[in-house]
């Protein structure tokens, strides 16, 4: 187990480190520092020596090293529009974006898992079908029309949801602005946690019953059922477990498309999280806040991608024991 | 009475617009603490009958007609619930593969209490209790520790104890075992064979035992049941199915055995190979192969009849038990 | 010994494999409906500048006075069939056009993903050891990281290191290659998984022996095999560039308002959704959605019926 970890966390820090030299690349040369420092009508040669003092004629390598050793002490510049350090601007949209994503994770899981197990144990029955044709007619919707479709049928016709912003939010643990809490931050939740639910739902219903259907062909099943075993145990404790194992390693992979999703929900919803900082950075060409971005959502990724690694490993008997070597 | 009997028993597959017949017209008997083999090539319908005694066969398979009696219960028309009380509880199954039956992300001990449980009130520390005595009981070693393990770290022949150890926690009157030791080392292969017979014998269990290994066969069954594309072709005790085989494709499988060739020979072959489901010859299915077929043999379908001991089916042995009849009375007249 | 009589022993008559596919699709309704709707949208965009009513590079085009006219059906003004949007440009004409602009970028983006995965996976599959390793590693990083993300971070930084002048004219370029580079690792990964199984089989040695070289191997000899798999996700690659092309269209960072595709001209028309004009917005997606559907069905339809598995009952 800790060999795999440790080989995990070296993979990582190599990603890092290219997601890192990136980004500070994007930083060398997008915009000038010198030019968001000081106003237009300092003279030349003021500006040189300040590009002098600040070091930007030194080398890429020794500008990078600067960069990286700056950035693991948890300094990743200063955002040309917000005046502040850039992580710090990030850490207070992270709770939207997160909560987001973990309320929309949250459905999903919730109505995938019986929708696909009920497609998988009754394949003909009208509702699987129905089930299908309509994952299908899913998949094919991009998620930003979803979004858009659910603004226009929720909020504009019918009025039932807010469709911009984030509502009230609480303040907990002095950290994290949360709109789990209010009523009216559910309910400003709402509609983009469910139109980000709706874009991944298809894949994770067609999934878990390709899944489930195979599973259920197997010979451990088949043995279950000689045993007399009861259906409701072969087909949730028997046939589940052993789907959600792939299930659980495609999420992982999905991970990163649910990061793509959030900027585009959020840009719609007008939702206040790192996505749409994102995209407000590039539009104003904050260089610091967008090389920011990219150290942390690289971190982000890399760091999920491990936890779901890690996570099946233990959830997987014949996984954990490979790597002790019995 | 007898303790199971099957009674003309139809399986059919239905393959888009085609239903193809994989057991055809099979019947037999079975009493309490007997030991039956079922013997065949690979296609004859061995497993497909050992699956349709407790109706586990997989779609698009289906019991076409036919009576499948548990002393006096009907299986074949029982419901879920009803096949579950008989399931485990009274006819229990082996089947081939050992890695493949067990479940590999559940431990051992749980799939063994959950059989346990599932057909009695009981705790999980007495079953937990029942469990380990059983696996002592199938000399398996440390006990308590293989309990919380996972399959994938036991060995072949381990594992096939485990499932009979699994398969016995209930007392079922009936054993279906389907080609048990196959997937084993020949080394363990006896072992389990013996584990297998021992336990029949004390418990006065009676075992369907399905194989192609006539040589495994000879050792265990009291009576053979010898099947060909679906149908049974001869049935009698094992030493005279083996000693005096009537039936030509018998004659033909021991002919076949590596013993019956001296060194140096070729070995005995029978030509061709056993039809599929979508090429069944007309008449009787072993005619193509057979060497002493005639053009009744191509157009009609045996019967199957008593020849001293045995029943067989094959119009070839009916004409020489007629004959023997006839003979046998002319002399009173 | 007696001859088997072959004559009472009924074999399947063996067809040739694309004529069991060919039938079967036949057979099959929706397949080729979805075939018909996919083939069509290539014909119509493809004869865009024929059928289009206007044109699009005539600055008359946009005329503010025709702004926000409702389709032909509601509105009686059979000019624009299917009404106009907030410049006034005709949405019929431009969605023909927007549509050609998708189709071109996904066809092209396919292609060249096509090409590098199937060249890398055919190196790996076949070359085996420290090569394959390595070159699976690379995808698998790859992988990792959401094409779309990938994708949105790149073109993002394009446009801020090049402007939003320059960016415009080379916007179709840049966006097929970056879908085209983003997702190689999926046609490298299938295709080494045929190449692997392919390598197993006698042929291949044989033609090693024979002393034909490695590259002829791959390209005459195995890769002909591997052609199954390949057209599965061809077909739902091209419907997952269209729809990449669309979100990062819609995000600003795609095509340009003066090209746009039907992503842009969603955007487009999201802000005016409020106002009333749903049809800005409503008619692209859907003329979206259904190229997309179709191209989903059809891929669905080839992953069952070239399925060696399924096919060999």
């Amino acid at each position: 187990m800790l060999i795999f970890l440790l080989r995990r966390l070296i993979q990582a820090c190599f990603v890092m480190i290219i997601i890192s030299v990136i980004s500070f690349a994007v930083q060398d040369k997008l915009g000038d520092p010198v030019q968001q420092m000081v106003g237009l009508t300092v003279p030349q040669d003021e500006r040189d020596q300040l590009r002098e003092e600040l070091g930007l004629n030194d080398g890429f390598i020794i500008q990078y090293w600067r960069f990286a050793t700056r950035a693991i002490q948890g300094d990743l510049g200063t955002s040309y529009y917000y005046k502040q350090p850039t992580l710090e601007v990030i850490f207070q949209k992270v709770p939207a974006t997160i909560e987001l994503a973990f309320c929309a994770i949250i459905l999903v899981v919730l109505v995938a898992t019986p929708c696909g197990v009920l497609a998988a144990i009754k394949p003909k029955h009208l509702i699987s079908r129905l089930l299908m044709i309509i994952s299908s007619i899913g998949l094919s919707v991009p998620i930003f029309i979803v979004a858009i479709f659910m603004v226009y049928l929720f909020s504009i016709e019918w009025g039932l949801a807010p469709s911009f912003g984030r509502g009230q939010t609480t303040e907990i643990f002095a950290i994290w602005d949360s709109g789990l809490f209010t009523k009216d931050g559910l309910h400003h939740l709402l509609l983009p946690s469910l139109s980000l639910a709706i874009a991944l739902m298809p894949i994770f219903i067609r999934l878990i019953r390709a899944e489930m259907m195979e599973v259920l062909q197997s010979e451990y099943i088949r043995f279950a059922w000689s045993k007399g075993l009861s259906a409701p145990r072969i087909y949730f404790i028997h046939a589940l477990k052993n789907t959600m194992l792939p299930v659980i390693t495609v999420g992982g992979i999905q991970a990163g498309t649910l990061v793509a999703y959030t900027i585009l929900t959020e840009t719609i919803f007008q939702w206040p999280g790192m996505g749409f900082l994102f995209m407000d950075a590039v539009s104003r060409v904050d260089t610091p806040l967008i090389s920011a971005y990219l150290i942390v959502v690289g971190a982000m990724f890399v760091i999920t991608n491990t936890l779901v690694d890690v996570i099946y490993g233990l959830v997987n008997p014949t996984v954990r024991l490979a790597s002790h070597g019995s | 009475m007898n303790l199971l009997s099957v009674n003309n028993l139809h399986v059919s597959f239905q393959i888009k617009k085609q239903e193809l017949a994989a057991l055809i017209d099979v019947s037999f008997t079975l009493n309490r603490g007997e030991r039956i083999a079922i013997v065949g090539e690979s296609g004859a319908g061995k497993s497909i009958l050992g699956f349709s005694i407790v109706n586990l066969i997989s779609k698009p398979g289906f019991i076409k007609s036919g009576s499948v009696k548990l002393e006096r219960k009907e299986l074949t028309t029982m419901n879920l619930r009803q096949l579950q009380e008989v399931r485990g509880k009274r006819i229990a199954m082996i089947f081939q593969d050992p890695m493949m039956t067990l479940n590999p992300v559940i431990s051992i001990g749980d799939q063994l209490v959950e059989t346990i449980r599932s057909h009695t009130k009981i705790t999980y520390k007495d079953a937990r209790n029942i469990a380990i005595k059983k696996l002592q009981h199938v000399q398996i070693s440390s006990p308590e520790k293989r309990f919380d393990q996972y399959p994938h770290e036991l060995s072949g022949g381990m594992r096939q104890r485990v499932i009979i150890a699994s398969v016995l926690l209930l007392n079922p009157d009936v054993i279906i075992a389907d080609e048990p030791t196959t997937a084993l080392d020949v080394t363990i292969q006896a072992e389990i064979l013996q584990l297998l017979l021992d336990i029949c014998h004390d418990n006065g269990v009676a075992l369907v035992l399905i194989s192609h290994d006539l040589g495994v066969v000879s050792k265990v069954a009291e009576r053979t049941l010898v099947m060909y594309a679906g149908r049974i072709v001869e049935e009698g005790p094992t030493l005279e199915i083996i000693n005096d085989p009537q039936h030509p494709y018998t004659q033909g499988l021991l002919n076949a055995l590596p013993q019956m060739t001296l060194p140096g020979q070729r070995l005995n072959q029978i030509q061709g190979s056993m039809p599929s489901l979508t090429e069944r010859p007309t008449g009787c299915a072993f005619h193509p192969r057979c060497p002493y077929a005639t053009d009744k043999c191509q157009q009609e379908q045996p019967n199957f009849i008593h020849s001293g001991v045995s029943s067989v089916s094959c119009f070839l042995v009916e004409d020489m038990v007629n004959e023997f009849a006839d003979q046998s009375v002319e002399p009173h007249e | 010994m007696r001859e088997i009589k072959k004559d009472l022993i009924h074999h399947p008559v063996p067809g040739s494999r694309w004529s069991h596919i060919w039938s079967g699709f036949i057979g099959d309704k929706l397949a080729v409906f979805a075939l018909f709707i996919f083939i069509f949208y290539c014909l119509v965009s493809f004869l865009a500048p024929l059928l289009a009513p206007f044109d699009l590079n005539d600055p008359a085009f946009i005329d503010l006075i025709n702004a926000e006219i409702a389709p032909s059906w509601i509105s009686q003004d059979y000019r624009f069939l299917l009404g106009t949007d907030a410049q006034g440009r005709d949405l019929l004409s431009i969605i023909l056009y927007g549509t050609r602009l998708s189709l071109t970028i996904g066809l092209c983006a396919v292609a060249i993903q096509a090409t590098l995965g199937i060249c890398i996976g055919l190196i790996a599959g076949y070359s085996g050891g420290r090569i394959d390793n390595f070159l699976m590693r690379c995808a698998d990083i790859q992988l990792s990281f959401s094409n779309m993300m990938v994708a949105i971070v790149f073109l993002a930084i394009f446009q801020s290191i090049f402007g939003i002048a320059m960016y415009q004219q080379l916007a179709m370029v840049i966006l097929i290659l970056v879908i085209g580079l983003s997702e190689w690792p999926l046609f490298a990964r299938t295709v080494r998984a045929s190449v692997l199984a392919e390598k197993q089989q006698e042929y291949v040695d044989a033609a090693r022996v024979m002393g034909i070289s490695s590259k002829r191997i791959m390209f005459r000899h195995i890769l002909p095999n591997t052609l199954s798999p390949i057209l599965v996700i061809f077909t739902v690659q091209i419907a997952n560039a269209i729809v990449t092309e669309a979100a990062l269209s819609f995000l600003g960072l795609g095509m340009p308002v003066t090209e746009p595709s039907l992503g842009s001209l969603i955007s487009d028309g999201f802000t005016y959704m409020f106002s009333g004009s749903w049809w800005i917005c409503v008619i692209p997606s859907a003329t979206l959605i259904i190229l997309i559907l179709a191209m989903n069905m059809l891929g669905d339809w080839l992953r069952d019926h070239l399925n060696p598995k399924v096919y060999k009952d």
